[in-house]
């Protein structure tokens, strides 16, 4: 199933690309289109953001917590305030994370 | 190659060096996706696959980042598609500065993420449009791939990975890759009512769904938004 995955988002994340480059530009010129389209990426990567830090897997099914992961992400934005590159700001949450679990 | 460079002239050479510095930097966070794709629950393959086929570093961290939190493949393959449809915006911009057409054009698309985007809309004329295209492109293809594998046989020798933080690396990466985009109020609450929405859903549904349930505050955003000039890109 995981490959089917990976093939499905291969083949779908190239024909988006490729549509970008073939149709004309009047075809998504809807401004509800457009705005959608820009503002996808911030949500979705918001909701991962949340997602990632704060649930976990509990035997009823999934629930929010708050642990070492939320530390590191709260280590990760200080590394981005100083303006870190990306996989430095990475590394600063994964440490951080690690090192409150010793 | 070298040849090639060399017969260059020096403000398109300046053009490949800019392309090549940006892809060294990208780069490196293939390592960082290789292994956290690996911690995700993928193998080194499927992990070498997503960065060959699907190829563009948001949809690749979105689909591995369901998978790791126990989501449906479906939903994770879906989370992926949503974050590259941003690269068909891109494509309406590049598409005509490039001026391929037929089998060319095919092969650009793949190539087609925000880095070669960023370093081809700035140029002033189509050569050094193609150039400074293809030479970020070709080269982030190669070093992204060359270090997913790196990052995800790393990460498959290093055993549990929440002993090493990379649960938490993973919304790190996130973040990172949010940042940039929280340049506006409008983004900045967009950001806010995506998290809220996603963690209200997330006792009601199953793992993946509030990801893509969150998606509902761009569709709302969007039908809401009065016209103004302030939603056109620079």
């Amino acid at each position: 199933m995981i490959w089917l995955a990976v093939l499905a988002c291969g083949v779908g994340c190239y024909l988006l690309k490729l549509a970008g480059m073939s149709v004309p530009e009047w075809v998504l010129a809807h401004p509800v289109l457009r705005r959608t389209a820009d503002l996808l990426p911030v949500v979705l990567l918001a909701a991962l953001v949340a997602v990632q830090a704060l649930v976990v897997r509990g035997p009823d099914g999934p629930t929010l917590s708050i642990d070492a992961r939320l530390a590191g992400l709260a280590a990760a934005v200080v590394a981005l305030l100083l303006r870190a590159p990306f996989i430095v700001v990475v590394f600063v949450a994964a440490l951080t994370a690690a090192l409150l679990r010793l | 190659m070298w040849d090639w460079l060399r017969g260059l002239d020096s403000s398109t050479r300046g053009i490949v060096r800019d392309g090549v510095a940006v892809a060294i930097a990208t780069g490196a966070y293939g390592l960082s996706f290789g292994a956290i794709s690996v911690a995700a629950g993928l193998d080194v393959w499927q992990s070498c696959a997503l960065s060959l086929l699907v190829f563009t570093g948001a949809s690749q961290f979105a689909l591995v980042g369901v998978i790791g939190s126990g989501g449906a493949p479906v939903l994770a393959a879906v989370s992926g598609l949503l974050l590259g449809t941003r690269n068909t915006l891109y494509g309406l911009k590049v598409s005509p500065m490039l001026g391929w057409r037929g089998w060319r054009r095919a092969a650009a698309a793949h190539l087609l993420l925000d880095e070669s985007t960023a370093m081809t809309i700035t140029r002033t004329t189509r050569e050094d449009a193609r150039v400074g295209f293809v030479s970020t492109g070709l080269s982030i293809f190669v070093l992204w791939n060359l270090a997913t594998l790196v990052g995800a046989l790393a990460g498959d020798s290093l055993g549990d990975p929440r002993t090493y933080g990379l649960d938490a690396a993973v919304s790190g990466a996130f973040l990172a890759l949010l940042w940039p985009r929280l340049d506006s109020t409008r983004n900045r609450g967009a950001a806010v009512l995506g998290a809220a929405v996603a963690l209200c859903v997330v006792p009601l549904t199953p793992s993946g769904v509030p990801v893509l349930a969150a998606s509902v505050v761009a569709v709302g955003m969007a039908l809401m938004a009065k016209d103004d000039r302030s939603w056109e890109e620079p």
